[in-house]
């Protein structure tokens, strides 16, 4: 900062006033930023804070207008509601048999398709064989394939596996349609592991499966939380899945907390709408605030080529 | 070595594409399969099963004499419009920011990025409930009183799309953002400070000098988001839930309801088709042009 205004100044004679001016119009500058800044992040909080203080508030308190404004009193009653009592159209078991659900769905996908990528990964980088490129290629359009293309012949052929409407059915989809990401994560990742390494183990006289276990899973750790990570949260978030392939009770949260919110009956529970629609995000939101950097680093992997 | 151990050494040679091959099979039905599939009942006349006859381009011509589709492409060019400019604006002009050596500039990160973490249905929710006019911003803005304050669009036909292109903005522009940074943080420092030396105030030198070297990042959003706009589902049925009427109805949620709800499966099928294909306008030249590049980077 000093050497820019030190040498800003240097080609004209009025030093001290040019840097003087400087230094305000900088002032000046850094008052913008912060200012737009926090600007633009009350605007992306303030949902979160109108759902949080939504779902603790009195109805009567909703219904008289307080919106934006901190909750008289402080009630956990919309949340147990959301939670055990809630009607979704056919029963009113709240959310907790579809959180159990998702948690059942999501689990068991989540490691398959991980471990899946990890050797896919591990495959198309370092035992490269003529077509792998290609191969490579036709996983990655899966990573952007508008799922509406596959929902019919999905629902037949689970109807003809006998796994219409279930939630292991649901689990195949899941993983089935999370390995090319999951591919592209470890390819993208084991590319940077020197093929020397691998060599070296070959000529020592280790095979494929020991340089995988001993050599590139020890070093895979860091991207294996990213495939977790990323996967909990789209098979977490997913819904149109959940809508096209179960119904009734093995229906995922999204589903259900969709068919909370859109049931009507007398006054509408706005409280237990947001009570909902925070315990369906929280799951994500804990792992997002414990993990974000892995978060992130996923996000972005999806446009950073390897 | 090969003389010891042959059978071995094969069995070593073809293990990898054995382990690769269950994979690139379920891929290959899965997606690849599966779209044939949903091209050969757009050409038959299925309607609440599939038949497997052939009619020819008929649920297409039925397709797009559809009033319904007609709002549903509409509405998807002009959400896919507000929600690309405004997101990439927003998340260009976010990282810019985020990149003047900000001291929280991590928490701040962490706030723009959050909305990712959540699924469009909760978003949906809770930009249902804060734009419903009776209790929302609306009712805020008068009760501060600004008694005329209108602000209903979620239930009028012409502007409840905008509402959709709000909350998706709201959940999205992070994710530009992140790349956007990641961008900046790869451009080399000297080049800005010897425009600065210079004289160039920073405006300028980001006008002229750095969004061009993000030509990359900006391929990377845009290409990403547009595969989000024509995607997006479950914010429009959690937000608008297709309404007010059909006002807000879209390709994904034109396709769900077609095969799901009006016993239109060719129809439905004809859309699915409409949407994979321009995805894949967009999406295979990207893929293609990234592969390659890496190919020869190496």
């Amino acid at each position: 900062m000093a050497s820019n205004a030190a040498s800003l100044a240097s080609n004209s004679t009025p030093l001290a006033t040019k840097a003087a001016s400087f230094r305000r119009q900088h002032r000046i500058g850094r008052a913008v930023i912060y200012g737009s800044l926090f600007f633009m992040a009350a605007f992306y909080l303030m949902p979160l804070w109108v759902m949080i203080t939504t779902s603790v508030k009195h109805l009567d308190e909703i219904y008289a207008g307080s919106f934006i404004g901190l909750p008289q009193q402080i009630s956990f009653d919309a949340w147990r509601t959301a939670w055990s009592e809630a009607c979704n159209g056919t029963a009113c078991k709240g959310l907790k048999p579809y959180f159990i659900n998702s948690l059942l769905l999501t689990i068991p996908a989540v490691i398959m398709s991980t471990g899946i990528g990890a050797i896919n990964g591990y495959v198309i980088t370092k035992w490269r064989f003529p077509g792998s490129n290609v191969i490579f290629g036709l996983l990655l359009f899966g990573c952007f394939l508008p799922f509406q293309a596959v929902i019919l012949p999905m629902a037949q052929t689970l109807g003809i596996l006998g796994l219409a409407g279930s939630l292991p059915g649901l689990v195949l989809v899941h993983t089935v349609y999370g390995i090319a990401f999951t591919t592209l994560f470890f390819r993208n990742y084991f590319v940077s592991i020197p093929d020397e390494l691998v060599r070296a183990a070959k000529i020592d006289g280790a095979g494929f499966i020991r340089i995988f276990v001993s050599i590139m899973l020890p070093a895979a750790l860091p991207i294996i939380v990213v495939s977790c990570i990323w996967q909990f949260t789209q098979i977490w978030n997913d819904y149109l899945f959940g809508a096209s392939f179960t119904a009734g009770e093995n229906a995922p949260i999204t589903v259900a907390l969709n068919n909370i919110v859109n049931v009507s009956m007398g006054r509408k529970e706005y409280n237990v709408d947001m009570a909902a629609a925070m315990i369906a995000a929280l799951p994500t939101l804990f792992v997002y605030v414990v993990a974000g950097r892995y978060f992130v680093r996923g996000l972005t992997a999806g446009a950073v080529k390897g | 070595m090969s003389r010891s151990t042959p059978l071995s050494n094969r069995i070593e040679n073809w293990l990898p594409r054995l382990v690769l091959a269950p994979s690139l099979l379920v891929v290959l039905v899965a997606v690849y399969l599966f779209i044939c599939w949903t091209g050969w009942i757009s050409l038959s006349s299925s309607m609440i099963v599939p038949k497997y006859d052939f009619v020819g381009l008929n649920q297409y011509v039925r397709l797009w004499s559809t009033p319904r589709w007609h709002t549903a492409v509409f509405n998807l060019f002009v959400f896919s419009t507000l929600f690309l400019a405004l997101t990439t604006g927003l998340g260009l002009l976010m990282a810019i920011l985020l990149d003047q050596k900000i001291r929280v500039e991590g928490t701040l990160r962490a706030i723009f990025l959050y909305p990712m973490a959540l699924s469009f249905i909760v978003t949906g929710t809770a930009w249902k409930w804060i734009l419903n006019p009776a209790l929302g911003v609306q009712k805020v803005v008068n009760d501060l009183g600004w008694t005329s304050f209108v602000f209903d669009w979620i239930a009028q036909p012409t502007f409840a799309i905008y509402c959709v292109v709000i909350a998706a903005v709201w959940q999205s522009t992070g994710f530009a953002m992140a790349i956007f940074l990641a961008g900046l943080r790869g451009i080399d420092n000297s080049v800005i400070k010897a425009a600065q030396i210079e004289g160039a105030s920073l405006p300028l030198i980001y006008r002229t000098i750095v969004v061009p070297m993000l030509r990359p990042a900006f391929l990377s959003v845009i290409v990403l988001l547009s595969y989000i706009a024509i995607k997006s589902f479950d914010l429009i049925l959690a937000l608008t839930n297709t309404g007010p009427g059909s006002a807000t109805e879209m390709p994904s949620t034109f396709m769900y309801s077609a095969t799901f709800r009006r016993d239109q499966m060719g129809v439905g099928a004809a859309s699915a088709m409409m949407m994979l294909m321009t995805v894949a306008a967009i999406i295979v030249p990207y893929l293609y042009s990234e592969l390659k590049e890496s190919r020869d980077g190496q």
